[in-house]
């Protein structure tokens, strides 16, 4: 009973947070940009929006220049998460790809990291003012869900261990649609329902930023207007109205 | 006007603490019926305005990418909260560009989200009401679109594109800013924001001559209406008759006069500043954008060359191909538009100005890098020449300059505090706070360097500090105009009491900067 509701949350939360995002980044996709607006100093070139886009998402590069507290907790968490979800991979995969065993030893200490930096940012949300002015309920409690998500994992990992073994049986039965029981532990399902929680709210809540990055034209725009004429479709409709149309 | 203090100069650049709502009575004219109008705007507030409010948000949703994305995504991490003048200036919580955008994300949210829908008290969504329409007539006159929020936040989120977008929906519900509004239709009407008719225009520019040629005994012209010109200028009308405006004005005509081109003002397009970015209107900008383009057909010219205009110069160097191009009809093999500080650099690295730099040694000069030049657009061929021409112009003409601290200049510059369609009487309050952090930087640089004077390349920057400097104690006459400083050091040919005999080493002396 509990492994079949189990079973059937993952399906659906993969399918909200797979549909919801696609949805999402269509749509930012779709709509236009009608002009030329990167924060300037910007790239000239195409490689050169890439480049910096790079630096945006690996490095928080404008974050580091904002705030060097935030920066560090805000790139130590998100470094983190990355390790520690590449090292998940090993729970979804059989036989275990190399470089995810690898990373493995690195991944197990990412864990406090994330745990450390999240805890740090929630501080924050309640020693300074400014940002304790800006937080409001969804902020605090998007960092109670990762922080229960991490606590939760890393309880497992070092005090109460699961039955991994049958943890991997039951989600590479959910991939292959032969489904396994679900240790019915209940440190692993907070844990796991806490996941299912963060990819139902994903599309719909600020987590978006994630893609979003990358459609933010003050980023990813090239500066070159003097050089390329740069249009949006509504935009163009406009000409036709123009005193000279048709005359040059 | 209101009784407030001016912020004492805090050379340690402080952070304010909050004081929720001081600033929530500052708020602008509303435009009247006949400058609504004009514009094709309702003339006063409509009476179903939320809804007309709300369709007219969910269309700017589908027309801009950046609108959508910054709608989404915000995660409040507060790196922008420090970054605002205004914030700085005044400690209003309101002015911290997070929250001035969150009071349209509220909406947003309610009105366009699934968690807004359903869970607003979770995601902070909350109705239309007329209260959340005061504040937003308040406080997105207290932006001045300047983007050094969007420097600092993490997805480039920009407030200016925020602000700009709830002005569009405030103008078609009938709640439009007076100062704008008036001035936009003026430049239909008329061709300049200062309604000044082409017959004064010629009177104006008759009067500079006669001012150079007193000054210098040559006959420098100030050429309008030629037909058949080479150049077209295009200078803000404030150029025309405010201090220091003027006197870069005239720095223009020297330096065209110098290289021995063929230019031209145009009466029809007047006007560089183009105040319908301000008011996030495409359609009205690109009306104004066009008078360039027709005015540059009609007289035939093969360039269109930029006066010094902050904002006018974004509209120009980013906007004007998309708004009013494409300029096939122009000679490509120069950028369309130049800035006149690209002609100037150009020219003075030839070796094709004379200039005696010790025209300038009675003074010890700064530059403020107005915010549109710098964070919205360039100079030159590669990033960044927005920074280094002005200086390398300023470095050619004087002999004493001294930059500002770092994190007040370039990307990271401060407002002027006028920007954004803020320079009026009516906003005295936010305009003089919301310069302070200028000023702290400018008062740091005077005690420690004995600089005297500030040159700027923006008329909103010009007459803006001309008014709040007296404020904070320091002299009107402190502000100055870029080009006025090569016009004190250009030696024209045939001018009296000039000396030659140092203008070879400008060249060495710039490049060794």
């Amino acid at each position: 009973m509990l492994s079949t509701i189990f079973a059937i949350l993952f399906y659906l939360a993969t399918a909200v947070f797979v549909v919801g995002l696609a949805y999402r980044i269509r749509l930012y996709a779709r709509t236009p940009a009608p002009l030329k607006i990167p924060t300037t100093p910007a790239p000239v070139t195409q490689t050169g929006v890439v480049l910096r886009l790079f630096r945006e998402v690996a490095f928080f590069e404008s974050l580091f220049k904002a705030n060097k507290w935030t920066w560090l907790f805000g790139w130590v968490f998100h470094a983190a998460l990355l390790l520690v979800v590449l090292r998940h991979l090993r729970y979804f995969t059989e036989p275990v790809w190399f470089w995810v065993n690898w990373i493995q030893p690195l991944g197990k200490y990412a864990g406090f990291a994330m745990l450390a930096g999240l805890i740090a940012l929630w501080g924050r949300r309640f020693l300074v003012e400014r940002i304790r002015y800006i937080s409001g309920p969804s902020d605090h409690l998007m960092l109670m869900l990762l922080i229960g998500i991490a606590a939760s994992g890393l309880l497992m990992k070092y005090v109460a261990h699961t039955d991994i073994v049958a943890l991997k049986a039951f989600v590479l039965g959910l991939i292959y649609f032969n489904w396994q029981p679900l240790p019915a532990d209940p440190l692993l399902l907070l844990h796991l329902g806490l996941v299912l929680i963060l990819m139902f709210i994903f599309p719909v809540s600020k987590l978006l930023h994630a893609p979003g990055v990358f459609f933010s034209p003050s980023r990813n725009q090239v500066d070159n207007p003097r050089e390329k004429r740069h249009l949006a479709p509504w935009a163009a409709a406009l000409d036709a109205n123009r005193s000279d149309a048709g005359g040059e | 006007m209101a009784d407030y203090e001016t912020i004492p100069i805090n050379t340690l650049f402080e952070i304010p603490a909050l004081k929720p709502g001081v600033m929530k009575d500052s708020a602008p004219f509303v435009a009247a019926p006949v400058h609504q109008e004009a514009l094709g705007f309702p003339g006063e507030l409509v009476d179903d305005w939320q809804a007309r409010a709300i369709e007219k948000f969910g269309e700017l949703l589908k027309k801009s990418r950046a609108l959508q994305v910054y709608m989404d995504g915000c995660v409040k991490c507060g790196a922008c909260t420090d970054k605002c003048h205004y914030f700085l200036g005044t400690g209003d919580p309101k002015n911290m560009p997070v929250a001035r955008q969150d009071l349209l994300r509220k909406i947003y949210r309610r009105y366009f989200t699934f968690a807004g829908k359903y869970f607003p008290k979770l995601v902070g969504a909350e109705d239309l009401t007329k209260e959340v329409l005061d504040d937003w007539y308040s406080y997105f006159h207290q932006c001045s679109q300047c983007r050094r929020c969007s420097v600092y936040c993490p997805y480039g989120i920009d407030t200016a594109e925020i602000s700009m977008a709830a002005r569009e929906i405030m103008d078609h519900i009938g709640k439009g800013q007076k100062y704008c509004n008036e001035i936009i239709g003026k430049v239909h009407k008329i061709g300049n924001n200062l309604g000044l008719p082409e017959a004064a225009l010629a009177n104006t520019l008759e009067g500079l001559e006669e001012d150079i040629e007193e000054e210098t005994g040559v006959a420098v012209k100030l050429p309008l209406n030629v037909k058949g010109a080479d150049i077209l200028l295009v200078t803000p009308s404030a150029d025309f008759f405010a201090e220091p405006h003027v006197d870069g004005l005239i720095g223009y005509a020297k330096v065209f006069h110098a290289a021995g081109v063929n230019w031209t003002i145009s009466s029809y397009a007047s006007e560089a500043a183009n105040f319908a970015m301000f008011i996030g209107s495409y359609e009205q900008m690109k009306l104004i954008a066009e008078r360039i383009r027709k005015a540059a057909q009609d007289l035939g010219v093969k360039r269109i060359i930029f006066g010094e205009c902050g904002h006018a110069w974004r509209v120009a160097y980013s906007f004007m191909n998309t708004l009013a191009g494409p300029f096939d009809f122009l000679d490509r093999a120069y950028p369309v538009p130049q800035h006149i500080c690209e002609f100037t650099w150009d020219l003075i690295q030839k070796g094709e100005l004379k200039l005696d730099k010790s025209a300038n040694d009675h003074m010890t000069l700064t530059f403020h890098d107005s915010c549109n030049v710098a964070r919205a657009s360039r100079m030159g061929d590669s990033p960044g020449g927005q920074f280094e021409i002005p200086r390398a112009i300023i470095r050619a003409v004087c002999n004493n300059f001294v930059d500002m601290a770092a994190d007040t200049i370039k990307e990271s510059t401060f407002c002027c505090g006028g920007g954004g369609g803020l320079l009026t009487d009516d906003l005295m309050e936010i305009r003089t706070k919301g310069a302070s952090p200028r000023m702290n930087a400018l008062q740091e640089v005077v005690e420690q360097h004995g600089v005297t004077h500030m040159a700027a390349i923006c008329a909103i920057c010009k007459s803006q500090f001309s008014k709040v400097m007296p404020k904070y104690g320091i002299g009107m006459d402190r502000i100055v105009s870029l080009h006025q400083l090569v016009s004190n050091a250009i030696i024209l040919d045939g001018q009296e009491g000039s000396e030659t005999e140092d203008d070879a080493d400008t060249i060495e002396d710039t490049a060794s900067d």
